[in-house]
């Protein structure tokens, strides 16, 4: 039976965990990637998840393993790390995308280095790099609700500011708004999503959680509001179906989300260029 | 929280004071001097690169000059909000997922301040504004379904919406079929009432002497600046155009027609 098919799962505490976690993470990224994609910052926020590795890897190596100080470690070095790549980006000796290239390979490069020198390291290098949203603790679940809801709560409360910063720089400065600081007050929210989406989808799929939703929205709506609310709505469902076809198909849950959040964007693509013609 | 200056009426709108600016070493503006009165509107022309967009991005207090000292009505260009910038049609995402009126909305930014959201007031200012500039019932489309002229309007409504006092508008003709530039031209016209102060980068030398009371020729410095008949002579032009311009006797009198058209070298290095 169908609904067998659904409750059965669920009737593990991991599972139960996992679900929720995914589908908040999800929400989260897809609101903030909506920034991320309508200001083409894909690039930036795949450099910045890759770049927290070696933040990862030391925190990792101090605390013996321990999973649930590790998101600390992610948003200290994800908010750094994001400041840093937003000022680098400021200079004007190497192209911007070079200049995130070279540091962001590098630190990911030191990351691998450091988590290498445990024997066990393998196991523990694919949950950072592909997540394990099935190992969330209720601690890590708590940390996810309330660090997920700042995120949220601040893209609500500026979010006439974002908006006119992300439409028409020039405008938002002959306006006097802070432009310097809400520029940096995204780089870091996103910092902070990075860190919030680290045990669901790992380092190197997490661009795919902050671009893909939100890019499926973008091609159904001409709206903003709409485009976030669709965006959360994709990234949700993806969490869900992601994990049941992680669970009944033994695949990896965080490949499995994106995938699902994938097929959703294609989809939309295809149906959107029979609807237009 | 957002900065507001009052105005002291007797200082003139706009008083640029020799200054200069300059790009990876290269002079972009040369000594500018000038000053505008309430009210006025000014074409500035030059050919590309002559530093339109640089001039309209140190008024506005977008960009520091290296030396010299821009003053609006008294004080510097960063404690005003009062000063739009209307920026050229190619330099705009016109995919971003927002509606005409949610464009408009975005002047009433500085005015709403920090954690406010639109009240009805300031939905008046809007639709108020989008009267105006006779877009009304525009107000709900995406903004890429606009014609150009449409798109024009949105922004001199948005200007409108930030109770703007100086317009800089980079290159609104560009682009658009003569009836609508006629059209915005003539919305120019209606704005004069309203006491903003307009100034206008352009390519066109007819229009510029048609609708504007005074013409500032630019080509890095100000080779010219005064009515329409005492700029706009050969030996002006020549000198603002060298040899990148014809002089075509017109109906009119004097044409000057540029070789090329649209100003996007000056704009890779201003962000």
């Amino acid at each position: 039976m169908f609904i067998n098919w659904l409750v059965e799962p669920l009737q593990y505490e991991f599972m139960q965990r996992g679900m929720i976690a995914a589908v908040l993470v999800g929400i989260v990224c897809a609101v903030v990637g909506t920034y991320v994609v309508l200001r083409g910052m894909a690039f930036f926020g795949d450099a910045l998840a890759h770049t927290i590795l070696p933040g990862i890897a030391i925190g990792y190596l101090i605390t013996g393993g321990a999973r649930d100080t590790l998101f600390w470690w992610a948003l200290g070095t994800a908010v750094i790390a994001a400041l840093g790549i937003g000022a680098i980006s400021k200079q004007a000796e190497i192209k911007e995308d070079t200049a995130i290239g070279i540091i962001f390979a590098g630190m990911f490069a030191l990351g691998i280095a450091l988590i290498s020198t445990v024997r066990s390291y393998a196991v523990d290098l694919s949950h950072f790099l592909f997540g394990d949203v099935l190992g969330v603790s209720a601690q890590s679940l708590w940390l996810i609700v309330i660090f997920g809801a700042i995120v949220l709560l601040i893209i609500g409360a500026f979010y006439k500011e974002f908006l006119t910063l992300s439409f028409d720089p020039i405008l938002a400065a002959t306006l006097r708004l802070p432009v310097n600081l809400l520029n940096n007050l995204l780089l870091g929210l996103i910092a902070v999503t990075v860190a919030v989406s680290l045990q669901t989808v790992g380092v190197a799929l997490m661009v795919a959680m902050l671009v893909t939703p939100a890019a499926t929205a973008y091609l159904l709506t001409n709206r903003l509001p709409m485009m976030m609310s669709l965006s959360a709505f994709f990234a949700a469902l993806s969490g869900v179906i992601g994990l049941y076809l992680s669970y009944y198909l033994s695949i990896a849950s965080g490949a499995a989300i994106v995938l699902t959040a994938t097929t959703f964007f294609v989809i939309a693509f295809l149906w959107k260029r029979i609807k237009v013609g | 929280m957002y900065p507001h200056s009052n105005h002291q009426q007797d200082k003139p709108i706009l008083d640029v004071r020799d200054v200069s600016v300059r790009y990876n070493g290269r002079d972009a503006l040369e000594s500018i001097n000038f000053h505008l009165h309430v009210g006025e509107r000014i074409a500035v022309v030059g050919p590309n690169g002559a530093g339109k967009s640089t001039l309209f991005k140190v008024v506005s207090g977008v960009l520091q000059p290296n030396s010299g000292e821009v003053t609006i009505s008294g004080s510097k260009p960063t404690v005003h909000s009062c000063i739009a910038y209307i920026p050229q049609r190619s330099q705009v995402d016109w995919r971003f997922p927002v509606s005409v009126a949610d464009v408009v909305m975005m002047g009433r930014s500085a005015k709403l301040g920090p954690l406010n959201w639109p009240k009805k007031q300031d939905w008046n200012f809007v639709n108020h504004a989008l009267e105006t500039v006779q877009i009304s019932n525009l107000s709900k489309r995406q903004i890429s379904q606009l014609s150009g002229g449409q798109q024009q309007r949105m922004f001199i409504a948005r200007a409108l919406a930030q109770e703007a006092e100086l317009m800089l508008m980079d290159e609104p003709l560009t682009g658009l079929d003569t009836p609508a530039q006629e059209g915005l031209l003539d919305l120019l016209d209606t704005l004069r009432e309203q006491k903003v102060t307009v100034m206008v980068a352009t390519h066109d030398l007819e229009q510029a002497a048609k609708h504007f009371d005074r013409i500032m020729l630019l080509n890095k410095k100000i080779v010219a600046f005064g009515d329409p008949e005492s700029v706009l002579h050969s030996e002006n032009l020549l000198s603002a155009y060298g040899g990148r311009f014809r002089t075509v006797e017109g109906k009119d009198g004097l044409l000057a027609v540029d070789d090329s058209c649209c100003d996007e070298g000056e704009h890779d290095h201003v962000h």
